[in-house]
């Protein structure tokens, strides 16, 4: 079924008695060419891609809960192209071009808007590091502008450029950065993925690999034995546990990332701003919620739940930089499970299992990079070998020293 | 979030800083396997092993397990023993 | 007894327009007892909206409070207590709360089903952006930000209890008197201003009196008390671990109090007693103003002396709302009571229709006429001003999820329950059981209270059962009326039963897809009042039990809490501690503009008269330490003092070159790594005395530094035996330097000692006992005198005064800048985390044979091998400036990501060459001296050719220093 305008009229005048699941409910088969572990972003992603790049027909999709139960709808919907290190820039650029079209491609309004990231500097070190970080953005091929203290002003005047406790100096704006509608990417690309044969498997979830002579040949799950050459994970957070039933262990620490909405007000914030001397970013949603967040708990967790002392912080952040939302009211609060990584920066991958792929270490930016993940691991597993775009991602590059770190906070995973 | 520092009692986590898991403690020899022991992790979901510094407190480096699902933390125990 | 004072009249203004209340009246019930039944917009179809409940569950009746920096949104008209002058304001329409244009949406509504605009504003490509989104944006949200700083106060507190009681219901109350009088510690909070819950909006009696007296004996005996502590106004917003509970009180308005206190309350125990409220039928036109809760429609006449209406028609599924049948009627209204049970009957005098049903209402602005379906199908139209409807009750559970528990259904309750042990360190007790009969709850408080003493280890002193109504209501399920038209189950999103149909067609039937698909639940109520509806009709839709589905996730707050409160402390500078050194008054008095670094204000220069700005003052500073003599204050630098008779041995481990040889009274420029073998910090080591050292490294390092360095001390290396204290601010320090340095010491210190460079040597100046280092971060003969602090401000006025006598001055950042890249020395612009110290190039310094920290990962090939940033120095080939920031690439090579050489780490006009000097790091840089490249900075629009240099261009054998 095709969505449209006129769709939309039509069947407003025929009681919308023609709409269709997104996706079938399908039951697992005995065997695929290819299994994706993971219904979220990444993994539907990625079935979608291996079903339209590269013809594979038998494709399961296998979530343990309901799609989209993970990160992919526990994020701040970010969207954005400002990474400076080789092997980042190439990828996050890729991404972001494809969040531009990915709407028709998919055929789901996913409300991509690019209105700007502005991320703000308090300090000459700060503006000369945002300089470089541009300037790799612009020789990318992205964009990117530096403000100064009165040109940010004219954007966000309701910043407190007086009283603040880091005063704020300027800007790097992104304009084609922005937000996307995070649920909607993954319901897009479960229909998408549907619609080209692929089965989603709900309430499905693998308690264990079937792996003969190093290679794997299938997964054991709730709903009984899968057989297939082919296996990839993008279970975020859960890869750890994950790979463990594989018998090996991954550079991965799982912490607790929280994010924050108000009520609904009416539009106020009109950009993504990011603060840059304290954890704390911030949007507004279409819906009028301000959707904010700050850094990782700092201790491993897998709750999907955080404490007091980070929210306190976000808080106090938001205060001292925009005190004009202090009388918002926060409505929400919820937690994600990030799969942090010694150097801040994903894993495309195989894994030391012949035939199991590894999607992993997304830190906490994974919702961005989801079209080209998703476009990138299905490269590796159709073709087995690495996608341009991701070909650093590696999983050795710890013990070579081909490390990415965008941070440069070095091997310590929870503070990326 | 409450921690038990041995010396100074319970307290809010904001009092401590979380340094990493209790494998750090066992830092390889030289010429060691470096490369596991800094970059894999257990990262069990579960019963974790690790050092918390209480950094605005005694300054005691810590031990403890805590459940990384539940978040159930059994009071924490001097890292470098009583000394 | 009612809740108001009749004899204190306040007047308030809605929308401008004045209202009379009474002191106790909430702006709802204030409202309602004026007569007024439209209050607000609804958040999608702008329809006109009125009160349903009295509480904090309120979906509908949102109001503006406040005007300019006070304006506060979104405020539920049930909870706000009126005050003499207060502005309320509806919100949501334009332009006005009659008349809003808006509405034109409900009347295109077949085209706004659930999630119709993932179908749409597809084309063209660009128009969702610049186009629809700002249509829908400036349609959506709710009430508006005054876009005003808000600086009023709030605060933040801590408590500590034994025993939280989180609700003064019947059963809280109970609670909380049978631990007090076991003598814990307890805390009992409500969201309301005055305590009792229910008891307060029902004519019952308790104990043989009136339920109002009852509770304020009850209430007596728990002020008097000293273990108690009653916290009225304080919505206990989230459960987090370990007994940690989050609430936001309300302050009773008076002037110079604050606003609103966040509290972190500590608990050993805690009881949720928050009752239950009370839920909709979901049937066409069921959101008029003028519809409401049955509870609700007698709460406000027993609790505020506010009839509802005068032609009451009261639809419900169960007895209990009879109790509002027989208080409405009693007050004098005309009341009709409609029962979609077969079997039930009037349990008072008024007329009931049973087997019949609404099924549909009529009037714009305020209800006029309820349709009535009896059992046969015939349907009846009847005048009616107020619609009571009570669809039952649901436990008020939400803080029992916060941790992770699950609630699950319990057809008997007719709602979802929590297991009783599943939340540790929680009881639950009283309706949020689902023990709706007020002797229930009353009993279940003292249990609770006596088991939570017990645990305390306390012998519990239970009171005894006051004799109550026993009477819980029976109720037959009824979630939804078949009829034609929209009814709704969110009314606070406007989401309707056709809605969530729409999502169980289209596969997004799981509780969690119909929620993110129809934003049922995502409104500010956080579908307190219509979860369990919604997960009913779903059920229905999906043809599953309701026990089988699940339910959403409750998450923490429990009501909104607005970030001011929650943020009370951050405002302006109070977000995070500002370090100033202790010569930060005489650095004032000097001239020094200071600017923000980390965590320290520090000077940037020092102006003097005459002078135009920091370049001017930087390039004189500069200048003294070059030709005289200038003192900086470098009491900001990270001090570690680490004592013990292993210190060197650890120190040894911890540096990267050989520490073990290092004698006292002498300092060695050190180099720390990471694990993984990058540079982490560099800096001197001093070894003060045997066994005693200093370890420096830079301003705001403290923290991490030091959990580096006792994960290795305390975790790694327990059985060396040493102490590390973080000395940072015990000490003031000066950096004195230039060619005069020595005369200026000669005549501030009572005896020079003879230093060697890098030697160090107790000193006394006055009678501060300090010590003095002789190293340089300048080049120049150098030396830096540590005096404790108390001393720091006495002594940088008189090395400056020393200084100025000898030509010289007091410097700078941006002179100390200036003059370490024109020695290639380094800061965190360089040492940014990604580099190795052969990058550096400062292979020099990496003992042979390693053993140190980060030896074996540094040796990692990526880390050794060819094509790595190396540290250069770049000066322009034709004269101009340069700014950090720029890339270089090979001339002619094109702006593309993989001929990208490297960039430029700090740049700056050295004053001393008489051109722009920057340090870079650049690929293979030490392999290009003498090349010329382009430095190309496109965010600032420049593009210049730079030859690359060493990086110590000012005196690079050192000889002045060590001179």
């Amino acid at each position: 079924m095709h969505f449209s305008g006129y769709r939309v009229l039509a069947e407003a005048l025929r009681g919308g008695k023609g709409w269709r699941p997104f996706w079938r409910k399908a039951a697992p088969a005995d065997e695929y060419d290819a299994i994706i572990i993971g219904g979220g972003g990444h993994g539907l992603a990625t079935a979608y891609y291996l079903a339209r790049e590269h013809g594979l027909n038998r494709i399961a999709v296998l979530e343990k809960g309901w799609v989209g139960s993970g990160n992919v709808g526990r994020n701040t919907t970010i969207v954005r192209a400002t990474y400076m290190i080789p092997g980042n820039q190439e990828f996050y650029s890729a991404s972001l071009k494809m969040w531009e079209t990915l709407a028709q491609d998919l055929n789901f309004n996913l409300m991509y808007s690019p209105r700007g990231l502005l991320q703000l500097f308090h300090s000459d070190g700060q503006r000369d590091a945002f300089a470089r970080r541009g300037n790799a953005m612009l020789i990318q091929g992205d964009d990117a502008q530096l403000l100064d203290r009165e040109g940010l002003r004219r954007l966000v005047p309701y910043l407190d450029y007086e009283q603040s406790r880091y005063p704020v100096h300027g800007a790097l704006l992104h304009p084609r950065g922005g937000t996307v509608r995070h649920d909607a990417v993954a319901w897009a690309y479960a229909r998408a993925a549907d619609a080209r044969g692929v089965d989603i498997i709900e309430n499905c979830e693998v308690t264990g690999f079937d792996i003969t002579q190093g290679r794997v040949t299938g997964v054991q799950t709730t709903r009984g034995a899968i057989r297939a050459p082919r296996i990839g994970m993008a279970v975020a957070g859960r890869s750890g546990q994950l790979v463990a039933r594989a018998g090996f262990r991954l550079p991965v620490e799982s912490h607790i990332l929280q994010a924050f909405v108000t009520e609904g007000l009416k539009p106020f914030v009109h950009h993504v701003i990011s603060y840059g001397m304290g954890h704390f970013y911030i949007s507004q949603s279409d819906k009028g919620g301000l959707v904010f967040g700050g850094d990782i708990d700092f201790y491993p967790s897998y709750a999907q739940r955080g404490n007091l002392p980070m929210a306190e912080h976000v808080m106090e952040a938001a205060m001292t930089l925009m005190p004009a939302i202090g009388r918002a009211r926060v409505l929400r609060n919820w937690g994600g499970i990030m799969d942090m990584t010694p150097d801040g920066s994903p894993i495309i991958d195989q894994s030391p299992v012949a035939g199991l792929y590894l999607n992993t270490g997304w830190n906490y930016g994974g919702f961005k990079a989801i079209p080209a993940s998703g476009l990138s691991f299905a490269h590796l597993i159709a073709t087995g070998a690495p996608h341009p775009l991701a070909r650093r991602y590696r999983l050795d590059r710890f013990a070579t020293g081909a490390v990415l770190d965008e941070e440069g906070t070095g091997a310590t995973h929870h503070l990326h | 979030m409450r921690l038990t520092c041995p010396l100074c009692g319970a307290r809010d986590r904001r009092e401590f800083t979380w340094v990493g898991a209790a494998a750090l403690r066992a830092r390889p020899a030289p010429g060691g396997d470096f490369v596991a022991w800094a970059h894999e992790r257990e990262n069990p979901a579960g019963p974790l092993d690790e050092l918390w510094l209480h950094s605005a407190g005694c300054g005691a480096l810590l031990c403890g397990t805590r459940d990384t699902v539940t978040h159930a933390a059994a009071p924490l125990t001097l890292a470098g023993g009583e000394r | 007894m009612s809740g108001i004072d009749p004899s204190r009249p306040l007047r308030f203004r809605f929308d401008g327009r004045e209202v009379q209340g009474f002191a106790g009246d909430t702006v709802a019930s204030a409202l309602l007892r004026a007569g007024r039944r439209l209050v607000a917009r609804s958040f999608k179809y702008h329809r006109p909206r009125g009160v349903v409940s009295t509480g904090s569950d309120e979906p509908s009746a949102l109001v503006t409070v406040g005007q300019g920096a006070a304006q506060t949104p979104n405020q539920r008209a049930t909870m706000v207590e009126i005050t003499e002058g207060l502005e309320v304001f509806s919100q949501n329409a334009w332009p006005s709360l009659a008349l809003d244009v808006q509405a034109v949406n409900d009347l295109v509504a077949p085209l706004l089903g659930a999630g119709f605009y993932y179908k749409t504003f597809m084309w063209p490509r660009r128009a969702w952006f610049r186009l629809y989104e700002p249509v829908i944006r400036r349609a959506a949200g709710l009430g508006a930000l005054s876009g005003q700083a808000d600086r009023g106060r709030d605060e933040k507190a801590f408590a500590f209890c034994d025993l939280l009681v989180i609700g003064a219901g019947p059963a809280g109350l109970m609670a909380a008197l049978a631990a007090a009088r076991a003598g814990a510690d307890v805390i009992l909070a409500d969201e309301a201003a005055a305590m009792g819950g229910r008891l307060l909006y029902e004519a019952e009696e308790v104990g043989g009196v009136p339920a109002a007296d009852w509770v304020a004996g009850v209430l007596a005996e728990l002020a008097g008390w000293p273990n108690v502590r009653l916290m009225p106004r304080c919505t206990v917003t989230g459960v987090y671990d370990h007994g940690t509970y989050a609430a936001i009180e309300r302050l009773a308005p008076a002037p110079g109090r604050p606003r609103e206190c966040f509290w972190r309350i500590v608990a050993q125990r805690a009881v949720l007693a928050t009752g239950a409220s009370e839920r909709l039928i979901a049937f066409p036109g069921n959101d008029r103003p003028g519809v409401m809760l049955a509870g609700a429609a007698r709460g406000y006449l027993n609790r505020y002396g506010v009839l509802a209406g005068k032609r009451v028609v009261v639809f419900a599924n169960n007895d209990d709302a009879q109790r509002s049948a027989r208080d409405l009627a009693a007050a004098g209204a005309a009341v009709l009571v409609v029962d979609p049970r077969a079997q039930a009957v009037a349990l008072g005098d008024y007329p009931l229709r049973a087997g019949a049903e609404v099924v549909a209402t009529r009037g714009r602005a305020a209800l006029r006429a309820v349709a009535v379906r009896d059992a046969a199908g015939h349907v009846e139209w009847l005048a009616a001003d107020c619609l009571a409807v009570s669809g039952g009750w649901n436990p008020v559970l939400q803080l029992a999820c916060h941790l992770g528990a699950k609630p699950v259904w319990n057809e008997a309750v007719g709602g979802f329950v929590m297991a009783p042990d599943a939340v540790s360190g929680m009881a639950l007790a009283g309706a949020v059981t689902g023990a709706f009969s007020t002797r229930a709850a009353l009993a279940e408080g003292i249990a609770a209270g006596a088991a939570a003493a017990r645990a305390l280890n306390l012998a519990p002193v239970a009171p005894d059962l006051p004799a109550a109504d026993a009477e819980a209501g029976a109720m037959r399920l009824h979630w939804q009326v078949a009829a034609k038209g929209r009814a709704f189950v969110d009314l606070a999103n406007d989401v309707t039963v056709k809605d969530l149909v729409l999502a169980a067609a289209e596969g997004m039937g799981a509780p969690e897809h119909a929620k993110r698909y129809t934003t049922q639940g995502m409104a500010p109520d956080q579908g307190r009042l219509s979860n369990p509806t919604a997960l009913a009709v779903l059920a229905d839709a999906t043809a599953r039990a309701l026990a089988e589905g699940g339910t959403t996730t409750a998450r923490p707050p429990f009501v909104p809490v607005s970030i001011s409160a929650m943020g009370a402390g951050g405002l302006g500078a109070g977000f995070a501690p500002l370090r100033k050194s202790p010569a930060h008054a005489a650095a004032l008095d000097r001239g020094a503009v200071m600017i923000e670094a980390g965590p320290w204000l520090r000077a940037s220069h020092f102006l003097r008269p005459g002078e135009d700005g920091w370049a001017t003052s930087c390039a004189r500073e500069v200048g003294h330490v070059r030709s005289a003599v200038g003192v900086a204050d470098v009491s900001t630098l990270s001090r570690f003092d680490i004592q013990g008779p292993d210190a060197a041995e650890f120190l040894h481990r911890v540096c990267t070159n050989t520490i073990n040889t290092l004698k006292p009274g002498h300092v060695r420029y050190t180099l720390l790594l990471r694990e993984d073998g990058m540079v982490m910090e560099d800096g001197p080591l001093v070894h003060l005395a045997p066994d005693r050292y200093w370890l420096f490294t830079s301003s705001g390092s403290e923290a991490l530094v030091r959990r580096h360095l006792e994960l290795a001390a305390q975790g790694q290396w327990p059985d060396l035996r040493l102490r590390i204290f973080e000395a940072s601010e015990n000490w003031a320090q000066f950096a004195i330097a230039g060619p005069r340095a020595r005369d200026l010491l000669t005549a501030t210190l009572d005896a020079l000692p003879d230093l060697p460079f890098m030697g160090a040597a107790p000193v006394n100046w006055g009678a501060a006992q300090g010590w003095l280092l002789r190293i340089s971060y300048s080049g120049e003969l150098g030396y830096e005198l540590a005096l404790p602090a108390r001393f720091g401000d006495a002594a940088f006025r008189a090395l400056t005064d020393a200084a100025e006598a000898l030509g010289g001055g007091a410097y700078g950042l941006e002179a100390m800048n200036v003059l370490r890249i024109e020695k290639g020395f380094l800061t965190h612009a360089e040492i940014d985390g990604r580099v190795t110290a052969s990058d550096l190039g400062l292979g020099r310094m990496l003992r042979a044979g390693g053993g140190h920290i980060g030896a074996d990962l540094a040796a990692r090939p990526a880390l050794t091998a060819p094509g790595r940033a190396q540290l250069v120095a770049l000066r322009p080939t034709a004269p101009g400036t340069i700014a950090a920031g720029g890339h270089l690439f090979a001339q002619g090579a094109a702006l593309a990501p993989e001929n990208d050489l490297g960039h430029v780490t700090s740049a700056c006009h050295s004053p001393t060459l008489g051109h722009a000097l920057a340090l870079a790091l650049l690929r293979d840089g030490r392999a290009r001296m003498g090349e010329t490249l382009r430095l190309w900075d496109g965010l600032r629009g420049t593009d210049q050719l730079v030859e690359v240099i060493a990086p110590a261009q000012y005196d690079p054998e050192g000889g002045r220093a060590r001179g």
